[in-house]
């Protein structure tokens, strides 16, 4: 798993350093979810919805790691013309439900999936992996209410908790106090874990209560894994230079 | 008509993709379809952001939900849910809208919908339907299930004559084979033109057309309004909604489009308050030129 995790995150870098595109430092905090989410948790029954679609990047390389994208596709991000564009495309990519991008739509999305599968009697989670700043949007507490009240126990929603958003941290933008507190008071199961961590990842992310709703709030780091973008809000926005580069991917390939 | 949405979508009900969702709105109405839908009608509160993107999410999933508030409430709040999670997938999710234009009257402006069709059919893939009668809801509801896309079905109520039948529904319509102006009528406000139109002597009557679903182009006109117009040179379009993103500027360029314009195009919309005064529908609509009276005086 580790090796992967690297090999993943090598290819992030390369990807979004050829296509010269920013949004790099969201797309390194939650690419060890979803890698090991989808590697190591979610069987063909299970579903997943990004809520926070500025990590497309992250997405496209979990699927080019699953064999589902390709060499030549991930060449295509960004370019003209294209279906891995900056956020997540509504058709053209097997495995993408959802065209997400701005935020505070995937919650509500993937409510209607586990609502669904409720209605049929159909096996499987419904995984949504969110941003923290995201929780501004008040459409996510609307989905949650939803989810409560119709107690959607088959969805699982991961927190990329990072602590940083679009135009400062999340605790000076719009400080929301503690997040597991707020979700606890809506009936939801809480965990709280290491989002760089494989196996608390795996283990949380296996939850699968009998009559909650589970959500993960995973610690991150904005920029994880390369020392010059970890915690600066400039790498939510920045491409890489050549040596700027050559560095993450030395970083990288240490670990 | 919002009965008879209400009792056409009880046969839909024991369909397995049927699954109807309200932003708890429809008392006194949709009783018997949550009676016959059972868990697949849902109260999803008074929250339409979320209850859009759920609905989404039931139809990327293959159901085929139907989703109701009144007219001002399913398409301005959830706006970016019908565009990005909706109309960008493509998905079969029926936006329902009781009480379209100012048919909430004197409850205020934040109950008149009068922009909500056009505001719509600015979204790629999604078509409105305005049932002029009672009779053509089961029709609207039948072609937006085949249709298997976007749709907005806009309500109202039907206000045609006592004992009136009008022709099978259609979405250009002939109500009235007559000479002059060429009137087209958009949904429920036919009805009391209609009964004024009526009332006139019959050789004096205009060829009037009755139009329930949109947008328009060149393709969807029927050559018989084509022949209509050749007559006429004079077309009025009449329609309870603003003039931007209206049923008249559709008309308009079709017709400039396909070089069929007419020397004479009026076009009554709905002009929001003129007066800064609020009252009934029938108030609105007078002050608009939109009531009867008013289309029969500019014949």
């Amino acid at each position: 798993m580790i090796d992967l995790l690297r090999r993943a995150r090598l290819r992030l870098l390369q990807m979004h350093y050829e296509s010269g595109v920013g949004h790099i430092g969201g797309n390194l905090s939650c690419l060890d979810l979803m890698l090991t989410l989808h590697h190591r948790v979610m069987h063909s029954d299970d579903r997943f919805v990004l809520s926070k679609g500025h990590a497309a990047g992250a997405l496209y390389v979990t699927l080019w790691s699953l064999g589902d994208l390709t060499e030549d596709d991930l060449k295509s991000f960004h370019k003209d013309p294209t279906h891995l564009a900056g956020h997540p495309p509504p058709e053209g990519i097997q495995n993408i439900l959802f065209a997400t991008g701005s935020l505070g739509h995937g919650l509500g999305l993937a409510a209607g999936v586990a609502l669904g599968k409720q209605l049929r009697k159909d096996p499987g989670r419904v995984f949504c992996l969110m941003s923290d700043g995201e929780w501004n949007e008040g459409s996510n507490w609307e989905a949650l209410a939803f989810i409560s009240h119709h107690r959607l126990n088959n969805i699982s929603i991961i927190v990329d908790l990072n602590g940083l958003q679009g135009f400062g941290s999340t605790k000076e933008v719009a400080d929301i106090g503690v997040l597991a507190d707020r979700f606890r008071g809506l009936a939801l199961d809480v965990v709280c874990i290491d989002g760089h961590n494989p196996e608390s990842i795996e283990e949380a992310l296996r939850l699968d209560p009998a009559d909650k709703a589970v959500a993960i709030i995973a610690t991150t780091v904005k920029g994880h894994g390369v020392s010059f973008m970890e915690n600066q809000m400039a790498w939510h926005y920045l491409p890489m230079n050549a040596e700027q580069y050559l560095q993450a991917s030395e970083e990288i390939g240490r670990r | 008509m919002r009965n008879m949405l209400s009792s056409t979508l009880v046969d839909y009900a024991t369909r397995p993709e049927f699954v109807f969702l309200t932003g708890d709105l429809g008392f006194m109405a949709l009783e018997p379809v949550r009676q016959a839908a059972g868990p697949r009608f849902i109260n999803a509160g008074v929250a339409e952001q979320n209850m859009v993107s759920v609905a989404a999410g039931l139809a990327r999933t293959g159901f085929k939900p139907w989703v109701y508030s009144i007219a001002p409430f399913i398409y301005a709040r959830p706006f970016e849910q019908i565009r990005n999670d909706v109309c960008h997938h493509k998905l079969p999710v029926c936006l329902v809208g009781n009480g379209g234009g100012y048919a909430y009257g004197v409850m205020g402006g934040t109950h008149h919908a009068i922009e909500d069709y056009g505001v719509l059919l600015a979204l790629p893939h999604l078509t409105a339907y305005v049932p002029a009668f009672a009779e053509d809801v089961p029709a609207a509801i039948s072609r937006i299930d085949a249709a298997n896309r976007p749709a907005y079905l806009r309500l109202g109520r039907d206000e045609s004559p006592q004992g009136y039948q009008p022709p099978t529904y259609a979405p250009w319509r002939k109500v009235i084979d007559g000479v002059g102006p060429t009137l087209v009528i958009v949904g429920p406000l036919a009805g009391g033109i209609l009964g004024a139109l009526l009332q006139m002597p019959e050789a004096k009557r205009p060829a009037t057309w009755v139009l329930a679903e949109l947008p328009i182009d060149a393709s969807t006109i029927p050559p018989s309004f084509y022949e209509d117009l050749r007559d006429s040179d004079h077309l009025i379009v009449v329609e309870e909604h603003v003039a931007q993103g209206g049923a008249g500027q559709m008309i308009a360029l079709a017709l400039l489009v396909g070089r069929a314009a007419p020397k004479r195009f009026e076009h009554r919309y709905a002009r929001g308050y003129p007066s800064g005064l609020l009252g009934s529908q029938a108030f609105h609509r007078k002050e608009s030129g939109l009531d009867p009276g008013s289309i029969v005086a500019a014949l």
